[in-house]
């Protein structure tokens, strides 16, 4: 598999770290409540298809990228430094 | 036996080896295969499960039968096929799987017992009593069935691992590739070819055919010059490229060392990821075999082999040959064995007009019902419209007609399609983004035909890639149809195999039919069909059509296997090459490594870092004595310790305290500068992810110290921070764990060593508990911090990193002075549980704040990360497993770590649990064996007693509860 850094280009899936479902940008309010906090937090799709995930450039930049892809066929659609998402 | 005069390589020079003991000779160019035959050797191994004599039964790296096991000890490699190993002077062949000899194998007994050994005989047989089969059944199937033996021993050949990119990546070195290959080459792609055999030419250098005028090898041979010459070509024979990843990745194994006598400094084989934008596969394709009756014996082989073998090594593998087959490939053998001077017995013809013939008997819609011959084939008999008739031969090439070698197109889930007109699978385009098929492997199988198809292919790719392509037009070659007419299973008495190398046979395949394991997967786990180490790339198609008959289908109904990487072997040791020992962990030294190991202390591993486990004295016979005396030390005088391995972030900017509020569960905004302050880092789910203290150097400047094992993740944590939950705060970090060389300075004596060798002396006034302030060491700048986790009065100072050898001798020779030393990791931990504090034997991802009993730290004026999960029910409360102390009521007995803790009449069973011991230590301090542990409602039991209960060691200790912090729980030591 490899990736391509906005920041530094295309590169082997070793230098990144994954970090999960990209549902970690979007942090609820402190008082957004139990449930808002328990789907932030413990719940996640898992999707035959498109899907959006977080990699970190641990081998490189350090910057933190959102990765849309496909999990069925492994297509990468679109890298974008996550910074750039959560605004 | 060698023809003479046939054959690509020069029969005068010759070279020996030995098989079985028996010195033998070849010639330079040939596989081990190849010089076997030559000498006469028939008979190669024996078959996994009934130790059926084998022979050759190709060319190829599909060989499922001839392998052997090449050199001796500790280097003896198991399991090459002979087909593929090259002849070196000295090589050392060994047959497998035989006892005591090839000729003569005991376990040959399993064959006459064959009629009890059906597909699924083990899954029947073995099922009573349950407690036989690890014990008894499955030790000797194991070792009456198999194929060669691992030597047992340590590996220490050299393997290696590269990476490569390109353009263009042509798969396979045959006709269709070395056109592919030249075609985006003069285009002014970077192209590499790769093929898994020596000499570039595939199928060219086993025929007589012509290509441009010019015998085929002799054009192949043309064409790898051209390519040689060019800077953008990079030409990688013995390469096999065994699997197609994501993103145009490809993986593939180089035999560097296997070919030659062994030398130091070669390794034996390279795994290289290449990295293609586009790749052109050019696999050519594999004959598949007919099941006749006992068509299994030495010297029944692949047409396309037979051909192969004297074609391309001058060896004839029979002196009498017949050939069977249902397509043109059959006659096209049986001219070549008469045009070379070998006998042809007779060309039998499953198709009842091949309208073909040649200068030799041929029959017609006839068929091999019966051959003979114990260790190798004698005769034949043929079933034909008149009737049947015996005819002697020694050798029996046969054609069940070709399969694609499509196996790459496959490996990210793609699916084949079936050809009703060339009988086989065919790749399905697409399946790999940014691979195409061409030649044989796409079912285009004249050479003609192949060479427009791999031009054509090429240029498309390299038109994507935005080069133009070169005007390059295909060479003449053979455009002979491909005519076959289907033909699987032979009827007739006897067993016919399929998957030669699993030894399964069409009774089989049609038992695991009528027990309904009709799907073709579960087919394939019932008999082991294509199971074995050549993954049925011979009989897999074979397989499937005589299950698509018994079961009523048609073969696409029926379906297929998935082909999975890699496409042939490839050894663990090249898959990991590089990792193995130290290169699977690298090392990371302190700068005071060698003061360490001067000293003779045992270095611990502490993730990748090493440190010192204790310091041993002359006198001391165990870890413990030399344990206890540096605890009494630091107690009682002074110690010297490395803390350069936990992480340390440097933090600066206008938004830094804002950044340590948020992560951090207490509050860091009001830490005046010139002060120091313990912080407890969550996760957003509630628990503990670190702890460590973080020191204000200036208004905008902190420096964050975190545990050894989470520098890293801690890292990550706060660059997710800052560039998605807070990007508003402006704030850079760094980290500067190798930039400073720290040491901790304990005990009561701590401020005298510090003293003596800073420029400015510290006191009590400038310098007190949880202070920070800049120093000069001996004219170099370093930092104090007057922190502990000792409990003692402590400092730790830290110093550029270059600076931390010379620091740290002084520190110990200063330290030493007053009565103190070095203390190892032993000693701080022991010092550490008994002030109860944590590390991440406590804080182990399951814990939380309350837990360690900490929740009073979690402010509520602000937000942080993990504060609201914090607070959720179930994370707080009398259900919560607590920390607390636990201390032996007999001093002497034993607590372990990892024990469970139960009230005192109830059983050690899970659902009476009360909770877990995380440390223990012999505490001299305390003269008592000591512990923390997680306790329900532990807080309030304080005083109570519980018993110990560890199943796996078998101890069992009354323990009372108690505070965790066993020493100085007012902290008048280290504040003093």
């Amino acid at each position: 598999m490899r990736l391509t850094c906005p920041l530094c280009g295309e590169r082997d899936r070793r230098e990144f770290y994954y970090g999960g479902d990209a549902m970690a940008l979007e942090r609820p309010a402190p008082d957004a409540g139990d449930v808002a906090w328990n789907d932030y937090v413990h719940l996640r799709d898992n999707p035959a298809g498109a899907t959006r995930d977080l990699w970190y450039h641990d081998g490189g930049c350090g910057t933190w990228l959102v990765v849309e892809r496909d999990t069925l066929t492994h297509a990468i659609a679109k890298v974008t430094p996550a910074s750039e998402v959560a605004r | 036996m060698r023809v003479a005069g046939k054959g690509l390589y020069d029969q005068s020079r010759r070279i020996g080896f030995s098989f079985d003991g028996k010195p033998m000779s070849g010639i330079e160019g040939d596989t081990l295969a190849s010089a076997l035959l030559a000498s006469g050797v028939r008979l190669m191994g024996r078959s996994f499960k009934y130790h059926r004599p084998r022979g050759v039964l190709t060319a190829g790296s599909e060989e499922p039968n001839a392998l052997v096991t090449i050199g001796q000890g500790a280097q003896a490699e198991p399991n090459v096929r002979a087909t593929v190993q090259e002849l070196f002077a000295g090589l050392n062949a060994q047959s497998q799987n035989r006892w005591p000899s090839l000729r003569a194998d005991l376990l040959s007994v399993n064959d006459l017992a064959a009629p009890f050994f059906s597909a699924g005989f083990y899954y029947k047989t073995f099922m009573w009593p349950r407690a036989f089969w690890e014990r008894v059944y499955e030790p000797i199937i194991r070792r009456a069935a198999g194929l060669g033996a691992l030597s047992g021993r340590h590996n220490e050949d050299h393997y290696e691992k590269a990476f490569a990119f390109c353009d263009v990546l042509v798969i396979g070195g045959g006709p269709s590739g070395l056109m592919a290959a030249l075609t985006a080459a003069r285009s002014g792609a970077d192209v590499i070819l790769a093929d898994e055999d020596q000499r570039f030419g595939g199928r060219l250098l086993a025929e007589t055919e012509e290509v441009d005028g010019q015998p085929g090898a002799e054009w192949a041979a043309s064409m790898v010059r051209e390519l040689e010459g060019m800077d953008n070509v990079r030409l990688m024979p013995r390469t096999t490229v065994t699997g197609a990843y994501d993103q145009g990745t490809y993986g593939a194994l180089e035999r560097v060392g296997l070919h030659r006598p062994r030398e130091a400094h070669l390794p034996l084989e390279c795994f290289w990821r290449i990295v293609a934008r586009r790749a052109i596969l050019c696999a050519g394709a594999l004959e598949r075999p007919i099941a006749f009756p006992n068509n299994d014996r030495p010297g029944i082989m692949m047409a396309g082999a037979v051909r192969a073998y004297l074609n391309r090594w001058g060896v004839a593998p029979g002196q009498r040959v017949a050939v069977f087959g249902n397509n043109d490939d059959a006659h096209r053998t049986a001219r070549d064995l008469a045009a070379a001077g070998v006998t042809v017995a007779a060309v039998i013809d499953s198709r009842a007009e091949p309208g073909v013939s040649g200068d030799f008997p041929t029959y017609s819609g006839a068929q091999v019902v019966a051959t003979r011959g114990r260790q190798g084939l004698t005769g034949l008999t043929v079933r034909h419209s008149g009737g049947t008739v015996d005819i002697g031969a020694d050798c029996l090439a046969m054609s069940g007609g070709w399969n694609p070698s499509l196996h790459l197109t496959c490996h990210m889930n793609g699916r084949p399609d079936w050809s009703e007109s060339l009988h086989t699978f065919v790749p399905r385009a697409g399946a790999i983004p940014g691979l195409v098929a061409a030649g044989a492997c796409n079912g285009t199988f004249s050479t003609s035909a192949c060479l427009s198809e791999a031009i054509a292919a090429t240029k498309a790719a390299v038109s994507e890639l935005g080069f133009k392509p070169a005007a390059i037009k295909a060479p003449r070659a053979d455009g002979a149809a491909y005519r076959i007419e289907p033909l699987w299973a032979v009827e007739g008495k006897g067993r016919k195999w399929i998957d030669f190398q699993n030894d399964v046979h069409v009774k089989d395949v049609l038992l695991a039919a009528q027990e309904n394991f009709r799907s073709v997967e579960h087919m394939k786990r019932y008999t082991t069909q294509g199971m074995a180490t050549d993954q049925g790339k011979s009989s897999n198609v074979v397989a499937l059509a005589v299950l698509a008959d018994a079961t009523g289908r048609g073969i696409p109904q029926t379906g297929t296997t998935t082909f999975r990487p890699p496409y042939s072997p490839v050894s663990i040791a090249a898959m990991g090459a590089g990792a193995q020992g130290k290169g699977f962990a690298p090392e990371r030294f302190t700068t005071s490594d060698q003061a360490s190991r001067d000293r003779a202390a045992p270095m611990i591993e502490a993730g990748l870092w090493y440190r010192p486990s204790y310091f041993p004295r002359p006198g001391e016979a165990t870890w413990r004595e030399a344990c206890d005396r540096e605890v009494t030390m630091v107690r009682e005088a002074v110690g010297v310790c490395d803390v350069s391995t936990l992480g340390k972030i440097d933090i600066q900017g206008p938004g830094a305290a804002q950044l340590l509020d948020f992560v951090y569960t207490n509050t860091f905004s009001t830490l005046p500068v010139g002060k120091v302050r313990y912080g407890l880092m969550l996760r957003e789910d509630g628990h503990v992810m670190d702890d460590g203290t973080t020191a204000r150097l200036g208004e905008q400047h902190f420096v964050m110290t975190t545990t050894t094992a989470a520098a890293g993740l801690v890292m990550r944590h706060l660059d997710f921070v800052l560039q998605v939950l807070r990007p508003d705060l402006d704030v850079r970090i760094i980290s500067v764990t190798e930039q400073w060389a720290q040491f901790g300075v304990a005990g009561p004596q701590a401020r005298e060593v510090i003293n003596s060798l800073i420029d400015a002396p510290v006191d009590h006034a400038t310098m007190p508990y949880m202070a920070c302030a800049p120093v000069q060491v001996g004219g170099v700048g370093g930092r104090l911090f007057r922190i502990s986790f000792s409990g003692e009065h402590a400092y730790e100072l830290a110093v550029p990193a270059r600076y931390g050898e010379s620091l740290y001798r002084l520190l110990v020779a200063q330290a030493e002075a007053l009565g103190g030393g070095p203390y190892g990791m032993e000693a701080l931990n022991v010092l550490r549980i008994e002030k109860g504090h944590i590390t991440h034997a406590e804080i182990h991802g399951r814990t939380t704040a309350f837990d360690i009993g900490f929740d009073r730290m979690v402010s509520r004026k602000k937000d942080c990360v993990g504060q609201t999960s914090a607070a959720r029910p179930g994370l707080i409360g009398p259900e919560r497993e607590q920390l607390v102390g636990l201390r032996s009521v007999t001093p002497a007995d034993k607590l372990t770590a990892g024990a469970h803790l139960f009230a005192g009449g109830e059983a050690a069973v899970r659902a009476n649990d009360q909770g877990y011991v995380t440390s223990v230590c012999w505490s001299p301090t305390l003269g008592s064996n000591i512990g923390l542990a997680f306790l329900r409602n532990g807080r309030a039991r304080h005083g109570e007693r519980v018993r110990l209960v560890d199943h796996l060691r078998r101890i069992e200790t009354v323990c009372e509860v108690c505070d965790p912090v066993f020493v100085d729980p007012e902290g008048g030591r280290l504040r003093g």
